[in-house]
C-alpha cells in the first residue's frame, strides 16, 4: 500500500529562525491526520510546504510517490519552474483559516474556475462538477450568491466544495474553524466528518481537540518545528508519553 | 546653444527669474494659507451646519469643483470689472486661487470629520463636554492628523495652478521665463529650468506635508 | 450703470461652444484611454520583482506628478521641437501627448492602488487550486484590482476633464478658447463665464453619474 503524502527530513527556516527540524511524516489513502501543538510550532507552515505556497530548503516531499516542487539537476537542487509548481498544486487541495474565496465570483463560479481553467474541462462539465460538490456541501441553492451574501460558516463550506472539485489526491485543511463564530463551526466539522466517512486522505492543523479525537485516524503532536508525537487518538488523547503533550492537552481543557 | 552659454544667459536674467520664482511662492503660500481656513469653514458647515448652511457650502463647492481653474481665473479676471470692482491680474489671481482652495480643502476636512468613528461623539457626550468643546478638543484634531495627507496634495495642485496666472498678465515664472525665451530663443533649456524649479517647489511642499505629519502625530501619540 | 445681462450673443455663439465641448471630451477620451494604458503597465511595474521596473515606473510618476500640466504642454509643444525638427507637432497631438503622460502618472498611482489592495490570501486560493501565474493575474488580480480603483478613478477622470481646458493656452479650438474669444469680442463677460461654466459642471456631473452606475454594477465586493 503506497502512502499518498511522504515528508522526509523537512527542513524550513524563516531568516534565521528555523521553524520545521526535519519532519518525517507518512500519509496512508484515506487516513485522517489531524496535526496539533500550539501556536509557533510550525504545524501552519508544515500545511503550506506540502501545497508549496512556502519553500523548503532541505527535504522532500512526495505526491504518490512523485517529488514535487524541486528538482536535481546537475547535482543540484533547484526549484521547479512555477508552471510545474501550478501542476503539483493541482494535486492538493487546501481550505483556509480565511476562506479566501474570490470575491467578485459566485459560489458557483468559484468552484468552477479551477476544473475550467486547470483542468481543461468545458464550461458545461465545469458546472456540472460545481454544481454536484456545492450540493454535497449543502450549498446548491445559494450558487449564484457572492461571497459577501454568505455566512461565514457557508463561505468556509464554499471553500471546501471548492478545492475537492479539483479531485486532489489530499485535501488540507489549516484551521479552517478557528475564524468562525462558535454557531458555525458545527456545519463545517459535520463537512469535513463527511468527506472523511467517504474515504479522502485529509490532513488537518486545528485546535478542536474533541473533533479530531472523533475523527482521526491519526493525530501528531509538534512542538517547536519538530513531530514530538504521534499515533491514534486513543493513544494520543489518554495516554501521552510526552510531557509536553500533557501540559499541552491540560491547557486545551479537553476532557478526558 | 551650449551649457556655458544657457547658464550665462541665466545668470543675466537672474534678478527676473527670482521675481517670478518669489511671486509664484508668494501667490501660492498666501492661496493656501486662505484657501485652507476657508476650507475648515465650508468643511464643518458641511458636516454640522443647519440645512441651509450646509446647501450654500455644496453650491460652492459643486461649482468650484465641476470647473476648470482656468475658467476661474479667467472669470476672476474680467467679471469684477462689470461689477465696478477693480482688480489687478494679481489680485483677481489670487482670489481665483484661493477659492478653488478652500472648496478642495472644504472637501478634505469633510470627509476628514465624517471618518471618525461615531463612538468619539458619545464617549464625549458622556463625559458631559459641550458640542463646542467636542468638537475643539476631540474631533478637530482627529479631522487634521486624517487631512495632512490630501491636504498636501491639494497644496501641490493649487501651486502647480499658479502657472496659469500667467495667461492673466500675472509675472509669475512662467510668465517672466517666457519673456527671457522670446529675448534669448533658448526655448528648451529654459523651458526644462522651470520645469526643475516647480517639481522642487512641488517637492518641497510635500515634504513640508509630511514633516507637519510627523509633528502633529507625534503630538498627538500616534503613527504617522 | 448696472449690467444688463443678455445672454442673446450667446445663444448666437452656443455652436461654437457645443463644438469646444465636443473637442474637450475627445481630447479627454483619447488622453484618457493612452492615460489608462500607461497606468496600468506603470502599475505592474511598480510591483514587479525587477528593481530597474519599479524605480523607473515610480520615478515617472514621481516627476510627472509633480509638475503643473501647463509646463508640460509648454514643454511638449514649444520646447520639444528644439531637439529635433521631427518634434515639431500640431497642437492636438502635442496636447493629448502631453495629457497622456499627465494623466499615465495619476493613473498609475489609482491602479496601483487597487492592486496593493488585492487580498494575498486570494492569491493564495488560487495557486492553491492550481492556477498558474499568468491566470492568477488574468481572472483574479486584474478584476479586483479594477474593482478597488473604481472610485478613485472616476474621480481623477473628471479632474483630467477639467484639465482639457488648458489645451486653449495653445490655442486648441476647445471650450475655454471660444469662451474666452467671447469674452473679448462681445465684452459679455459675465454670459461667457457663466455658460462655460455651467457647460463644464454639467459635463463633470454626467460623467461621475455614469461612473457611479459603472460601480453599482460591479462592486459587489
Amino acid at each position: 500500500m503506497s502512502s499518498v503524502l511522504q515528508i522526509k527530513n523537512l527542513h524550513k527556516r524563516f531568516g534565521q529562525l528555523e521553524v520545521l527540524k526535519g519532519i518525517d511524516l507518512d500519509v496512508a489513502p484515506g487516513e485522517v491526520v489531524s496535526i496539533i501543538g500550539s501556536s509557533g510550532s510550525g504545524k501552519t507552515t508544515l500545511l503550506r510546504c506540502i501545497n508549496l505556497l512556502e519553500e523548503f530548503e532541505q527535504g522532500e516531499i512526495l505526491i504518490d510517490g512523485k517529488a514535487i516542487g524541486y528538482r536535481m539537476r546537475d547535482g543540484r537542487r533547484i526549484r521547479e519552474r512555477e508552471a510545474v509548481v501550478a501542476k503539483h498544486r493541482a494535486m492538493t487541495g487546501m481550505a483556509f483559516q480565511s476562506f479566501n474565496l474570490f470575491p467578485h465570483m459566485t459560489a458557483l463560479r468559484n468552484v468552477m474556475l479551477g476544473p475550467m481553467k486547470v483542468l481543461n474541462l468545458s464550461r458545461e462539465e465545469a458546472e456540472v462538477l460545481a454544481e454536484k460538490w456545492l450540493d454535497r456541501v449543502g450549498l446548491l441553492e445559494r450558487k449564484h450568491h457572492h461571497p459577501s451574501q454568505l455566512s461565514g460558516g457557508q463561505q468556509q463550506r464554499v471553500a471546501i466544495a471548492r478545492a475537492i472539485a479539483m479531485n486532489p489526491k489530499l485535501m488540507l485543511f489549516d484551521e479552517v474553524t478557528s475564524a468562525l463564530d462558535p454557531e458555525l463551526v458545527a456545519e463545517v466539522l459535520n463537512t469535513i466528518r463527511n468527506l472523511a466517512e467517504s474515504g479522502m486522505t485529509m490532513v488537518l492543523v486545528t485546535h478542536e481537540m474533541r473533533f479530531a479525537h472523533d475523527v482521526s485516524s491519526r493525530i501528531v503532536f509538534m512542538n517547536q518545528g519538530q513531530i514530538e508525537e504521534q499515533g491514534p487518538p486513543s493513544e494520543l488523547f489518554y495516554n501521552s508519553r510526552s510531557q509536553r503533550l500533557s501540559e499541552f492537552l491540560g491547557r486545551t481543557a479537553f476532557k478526558r | 546653444m551650449n551649457l556655458a552659454h544657457v547658464l550665462l544667459e541665466i545668470w543675466l536674467a537672474r534678478f527676473d527669474i527670482l521675481f517670478g520664482l518669489g511671486l509664484t511662492i508668494l501667490v501660492s503660500f498666501t492661496a493656501i494659507v486662505a484657501g485652507t481656513i476657508l476650507g475648515i469653514s465650508v468643511g464643518v458647515a458641511l458636516t454640522y451646519g443647519a440645512w441651509p448652511v450646509r446647501f450654500i457650502a455644496r453650491v460652492y463647492v459643486d461649482i468650484l469643483r465641476g470647473t476648470p481653474v482656468l475658467v476661474l481665473i479667467l472669470a476672476s479676471f474680467y467679471i469684477p470689472s462689470v461689477a465696478h470692482i477693480n482688480l489687478n491680474a494679481l489680485e483677481a489671481g489670487i482670489i481665483a486661487l484661493t477659492l478653488f482652495c478652500g472648496s478642495h480643502v472644504g472637501e478634505v476636512i469633510r470627509g476628514a470629520l465624517q471618518s471618525i468613528p461615531k463612538g468619539q461623539m458619545e464617549a464625549a457626550k458622556s463625559i458631559g463636554l459641550t458640542f463646542r468643546k467636542t468638537f475643539v478638543y476631540v474631533l478637530m484634531p482627529q479631522a487634521i492628523r486624517q487631512a495632512i495627507p490630501t491636504w498636501t496634495n491639494a497644496a501641490v495642485e493649487i501651486a502647480k495652478a499658479t502657472t496659469l496666472l500667467s495667461i492673466i498678465g500675472v509675472p509669475e515664472l512662467i510668465l517672466t521665463t517666457q519673456q527671457i525665451i522670446g529675448r534669448t530663443f533658448l526655448s528648451l533649456p529654459f523651458y526644462l529650468m522651470i520645469a526643475i524649479l516647480y517639481f522642487l517647489i512641488d517637492f518641497a511642499i510635500e515634504r513640508a506635508g509630511r514633516y507637519i505629519d510627523m509633528r502633529v502625530s507625534a503630538a498627538q501619540g500616534t503613527v504617522p | 450703470m448696472a449690467y444688463h445681462l443678455n445672454f442673446a450673443v450667446i445663444w448666437q455663439n452656443m455652436p461654437e461652444l457645443w463644438w469646444g465641448l465636443a473637442l474637450d471630451l475627445y481630447l479627454a477620451f483619447i488622453s484618457l484611454g493612452i492615460g489608462c494604458i500607461i497606468g496600468l503597465v506603470a502599475a505592474f511595474a511598480s510591483v514587479s520583482k525587477s528593481g530597474a521596473l519599479r524605480r523607473i515606473a515610480l520615478g515617472y510618476v514621481t516627476l510627472v506628478r509633480n509638475l503643473p500640466i501647463l509646463v508640460i504642454v509648454l514643454l511638449v509643444y514649444f520646447a520639444l521641437p528644439d531637439v529635433s525638427r521631427l518634434f515639431r507637432l500640431d497642437k492636438i497631438t502635442s496636447f493629448v501627448i502631453s495629457l497622456s503622460l499627465y494623466a499615465g502618472a495619476y493613473l498609475t498611482e489609482v491602479f496601483r492602488g487597487g492592486l496593493l489592495a488585492v487580498p494575498k490570501g486570494v492569491v493564495e486560493a488560487g495557486m492553491a487550486i492550481g492556477l498558474r501565474p499568468l491566470q492568477i493575474k488574468r481572472h483574479l488580480i486584474f478584476p479586483i484590482m479594477l474593482r478597488n480603483a473604481l472610485p478613485s478613478l472616476g474621480n481623477n477622470f473628471i479632474s483630467l476633464f477639467k484639465d482639457t481646458s488648458i489645451a486653449s493656452v495653445i490655442a486648441v479650438p476647445e471650450l475655454t478658447y471660444y469662451a474666452t474669444k467671447i469674452n473679448t469680442e462681445t465684452f459679455r463677460v459675465v454670459e461667457a463665464w457663466s455658460t462655460a461654466a455651467v457647460l463644464y459642471i454639467a459635463t463633470c456631473y454626467l460623467i461621475a453619474l455614469v461612473l457611479r452606475l459603472v460601480e453599482r454594477r460591479y462592486a459587489r465586493i
